[in-house]
């Protein structure tokens, strides 16, 4: 039985006389024991420590050494410093300059991870005290045995209950405080170690989001694994003005839930708007269709100051710090229901609802903080419909007249465009509407990622921001879209069918759109990337605000790409799993495929697990709008099973990127499993991450790093066929390194043979072959024998 | 400094064919041919180099040359051995930072210029921030001095 780390007895004795004898120096430890339906043999690590699985690590970073990219020169994290670590030089602790930024990432990654198992605590608390703890897993029926994979692999536990969940939950606020405790000055020294320890806080993050995911989707009832959940609305234009409108923003579902039930509790369900951004949104409409979805978390400003809201509820992660002076400018009051995020609000958890009600809607307080997601709903609801017609949808977006007023008060400094992350031309399009043309404010509109920052560095006071989004008024009230709710797991069906052909490379690839809204050029760009893989039939799969920037986007005939492709798990599809602790189903999808169609033991089992993953699935993350530390230790589970992230031009702020080197032949070689002979296989994936420049480059990466050893010809025909389109199309051009993907003949795609063929002649090109590829000497079976 | 190089390298981002100098692809170009300097593209600018007749060294994401300029064993695009200045232009300003601190910081031999027309100050040679006129005038200069 697998044993937890935590131990919940510890007996020492020096010594100790009694009539039967002396003991010296006994010490015992006696574990929890987890009760486990014996499925299947355990594998070598359940429960993993941070050490367990540094040899796996390791192997990864040989072939994906880490290239630091650092901000700054100096350390300043204690009072030794700051220490210049520049031109080789350590700090006063003794650490260099790779190991500081290998702990930096480290620290980001233990930040992410706290982040998803401290949402997932609360959510499970929460729902065994609303629905006990024995109330069932159930992610998707018969449809879904292996209910938890990543659970599985990590704990070797099969978790049946909430109660259960508790379990894996304790492993992972262990593992994150030992993590953490690695950062510390004067602790781990290695920058290799330090990658090994990010690895590790990637992996825990993947049991906290599953956890977190498998409660609310058990206790709520979201859709289960279904590929057919609703089309539910998402944008700016489907929100109902007229109506008392309520926003939520957030990560934590609970008191959005609890505002659904009220209204349909008391037949208010039709009076009131339920409006959400982020992943709150997300999984309010998994749990009620009719509830709306925004925007991604860019959008919170821009809807803020529209005036739309009447009430603002927050809960946790990724909400503006200032959401409480924004919902303040357009009279709205602001009701925050987090312990993490109490925004220095009064606590009125346990004062009377109506009482509360009457201070929000006099304005006596302008916000409260209510730890009661029950009681949040009740108060959210009735503030809303109270408060609404004494509003009358103030708003904080100046008139036109007040736009072109403003702006000829610009001295042209360009502070503004220093300021702006997407070093927007704000300057110019301000220059414009002083004369009266609002046009170049428009534009804008589309690529700002509603971060305000030109707006805090305007030495003029200018409301840039709100400018930009007066300019673009009609431009988003045309935002109406439609998003298939998330439908969380995939189904074990589904992997059975489409289980051989990934594997075999038939499908050419599993791509996933995961991740924040902190786009180079706005959202449509996910949108695009998303349509391009779904027509070439790869698996497409998006989570989070990349699913909702997915959304945003029509066809000729007024469609949105989860109306025109499937939301099944097969070739052409665009699954929508859900918010952003659904990723874990991303990854689940693989490890599951090594379980049902290759027959891989899951329990505990993960190197073995990550090895067939990384060899065999061609799987590529694609975290487009990267932002955030979560999105960072997301990315690091990926990573951990060898699926290569990709991240928009953005990303590279994360200071490190993980490359490969399709130059150095020797970092190439895996072993043949029936043999143990050492096989070249050609760089693939080239890559584990690394932030790409533009949407192009992007593309063109994605096709090449769905190519893993293990493709067949058949398969790596067609991989080779959409690189090779692709760089023609984007790069104009034949990629350069087409001879590295070529393993025999009859890997070249027939329409291609004989321009191929050249290529591979002029580059003096030796046939291979295609082993059966693993990265463990433990499993080739020459050996077993 | 790029008189004095002896194994010069150009690298060249998508946004120098977005650039307020409309033919600053043409004038990298001659550049690259006055000074005999080797251009790698990043992203899809190679599409803009080979629609006018020219062949960059290489073209890849500018991640991956970064990378290789930080290894003192790599040979570089003809086999002759790594840089020893590497200019950049047209990659997005932060990408440019990040990756100038990272050369300077893991590649101690390599002198990097930037020639964007914003300051970077992990550049061993950055222009300050200036208009696109200064730049356009800057940007000339230094080919006129490389002619010669």
């Amino acid at each position: 039985m697998p044993r937890l780390p935590k131990r919940d007895v510890h007996v020492k004795i020096d010594e100790l006389k009694s009539e039967l004898g002396t003991i010296k120096g006994l010490e015992l430890s006696i574990g929890r024991l987890i009760e486990r339906a014996i499925e299947e043999e355990l594998g070598p690590t359940p429960f993993p420590s941070t050490t367990d699985l540094r040899e796996w690590d390791f192997k990864l970073l040989k072939k994906y050494p880490p290239f630091y990219l650092p901000f700054c020169d100096l350390c300043c994290l204690c009072t030794f410093g700051k220490c210049d670590l520049s031109q080789g030089k350590r700090g006063a602790c003794g650490l260099d300059m790779a190991a500081q930024q290998s702990r930096i990432v480290l620290l980001a990654c233990c930040i992410g991870a706290a982040t998803h198992t401290a949402h997932a605590r609360h959510l499970v608390e929460h729902l065994i005290e609303e629905f006990g703890r024995d109330c069932p897993i159930d992610v998707g029926g018969l449809n879904v045995e292996v209910e938890a994979p990543v659970t599985r692999i990590v704990c070797g536990i099969k978790p049946k209950t909430l109660g259960d969940l508790e379990d894996a939950l304790d492993y992972c606020e262990t593992e994150v405080t030992h993590l953490l405790s690695a950062t510390h000055t004067g602790q781990e020294g290695s920058n290799i170690d330090f990658e090994s320890k990010v690895f590790h806080a990637g992996m825990v993050d993947q049991v906290g989001m599953e956890v977190a995911d498998m409660a609310q989707i058990s206790a709520y009832n979201f859709p289960k694994a279904d590929p057919d959940a609703p089309l539910v609305d998402i944008g700016w234009g489907v929100v109902d003005a007229a109506k008392p409108v309520i926003m939520v923003i957030g990560h934590n579902v609970p008191p959005a839930v609890e505002i659904v039930d009220y209204l349909q509790e008391n037949g208010l369900h039709d009076m009131v708007e339920v409006t959400g951004l982020c992943c709150t949104a997300i999984d309010a409409t998994r749990y009620d269709p009719k509830a709306k979805i925004v925007g991604p978390i860019s959008w919170q400003l821009r809807y803020i100051r529209s005036g739309i809201p009447d009430v603002v509820v927050v809960d946790e992660q990724c909400i503006r710090a200032d959401s409480l002076n924004e919902a303040q400018k357009i009279k709205a009051p602001l009701i925050a229901s987090s312990p993490k995020n109490c925004l220095g609000l009064p606590n009125r958890t346990r004062d009377p609802v109506d009482a509360i009600v009457a201070d929000l809607i006099s304005g006596r307080t302008l916000g409260v903080l209510i730890l009661d997601p029950e009681k949040v709903g009740e108060v959210a609801a009735k503030t809303a419909i109270l408060v609404a017609p004494k509003r009358k949808k103030f708003k904080a977006i100046p008139s036109v007249k007040n736009v072109i007023e403003g702006a000829k008060k610009c001295k042209k400094c360009y502070e503004c465009r220093r300021a702006c992350p997407n070093d927007l031309t704000i300057v110019e399009a301000v220059a414009d509407a002083a004369k009266g043309n609002l046009n170049k404010l428009a534009d804008l509109y589309d690529e700002c990622v509603g971060c305000a920052r030109c707006e805090s560095a305007c030495p003029q006071k200018l409301p840039l921001h709100s400018f930009i989004v007066k300019a673009a008024e009609k431009k988003m009230k045309d935002e109406t879209y439609k998003i298939r709710a998330g439908r969380g797991a995939i189904q074990d069906i589904e992997i059975r069918e489409v289980g051989g052909p990934i594997v075999l490379g038939e499908i050419p690839g599993v791509v996933a759109f995961v991740g924040c809204a902190n786009y180079p050029k706005g959202g449509e760009e996910v949108a695009e990337m998303t349509m391009e893989f779904a027509k070439r039939r790869y698996i497409v799969l998006t989570s989070g605000c990349a699913a909702m920037s997915a959304a945003m986007y029509k066809n000729e005939e007024g469609k949105s790409p989860y109306e025109i492709y499937p939301g099944v798990f097969d070739a052409g599809g665009i699954v929508n799993v859900g918010s952003c602790v659904s990723n874990p189903h991303i990854a689940g999808a693989a490890i599951k495929i090594a379980s049902i169609f290759a027959r891989r033991k899951l329990f505990g089992n993960y190197e073995e697990i990550a090895d067939y993953i990384h060899n065999r699935v061609g799987a590529v993350g694609v975290a487009w709008g990267a932002m955030s530390q979560k999105a960072a230790s997301i990315a690091s589970g990926f990573w951990r099973l060898g699926v290569p992230v990709i991240v928009g031009p953005h990303g590279s702020k994360y200071r490190r990127m993980l490359l490969g080197r399709k130059d150095r032949k020797e970092d190439w070689y895996v072993y043949d499993a029936r043999t143990g002979d050492r096989v070249y296989t050609g760089p693939t994936p080239e890559h584990l991450f690394y932030a790409a420049e533009t949407k192009e480059e992007a593309m063109v990466m994605i096709a090449k790093l769905s190519m893993r050893p293990n493709d067949t010809t058949r398969g790596r025909a067609i991989k080779l066929t959409h690189y090779i389109d692709l760089s023609r199309r984007l790069y104009g051009t034949m990629p350069d390194d087409i001879h590295l993907f070529v393993r025999t003949l009859a890997d070249i795609p027939i329409t291609m043979k004989d321009e191929i063929t050249k290529i591979l002649k002029k580059k003096r090109w030796k046939e291979g072959r295609i082993p059966d590829p693993t990265l463990l000497p433990r499993l080739i079976r020459k050996m077993e024998a | 400094m790029v008189e004095r190089a002896n194994r010069p390298i150009l690298i060249v981002g998508h946004k120098a064919a977005e650039t307020g100098l409309g033919e600053l692809i043409d004038y990298l170009i001659q550049f690259a041919k006055t000074s005999n300097v080797s251009v790698v593209a990043t992203a899809h600018v190679v599409k803009e180099f080979i629609e006018r007749g020219f062949h960059p060294a290489a073209w890849m994401p500018a991640m991956d040359i970064a990378n290789r300029l930080r290894d003192p064993k790599w040979k570089g695009f003809d086999g002759k051995g790594q840089y020893d200045l590497a200019l950049f232009i047209g990659l997005p300003y932060y990408m440019t930072w990040l990756i100038l601190s990272g050369l300077k910081h893991f590649s101690s031999n390599l002198k990097t210029i930037s020639l964007d027309r914003f300051y970077q100050p992990h550049a061993s040679w950055s222009f300050p921030n200036i208009s696109v006129e200064e730049w356009r005038k800057n940007l000339d200069t230094i080919e006129n001095k490389l002619k010669k």
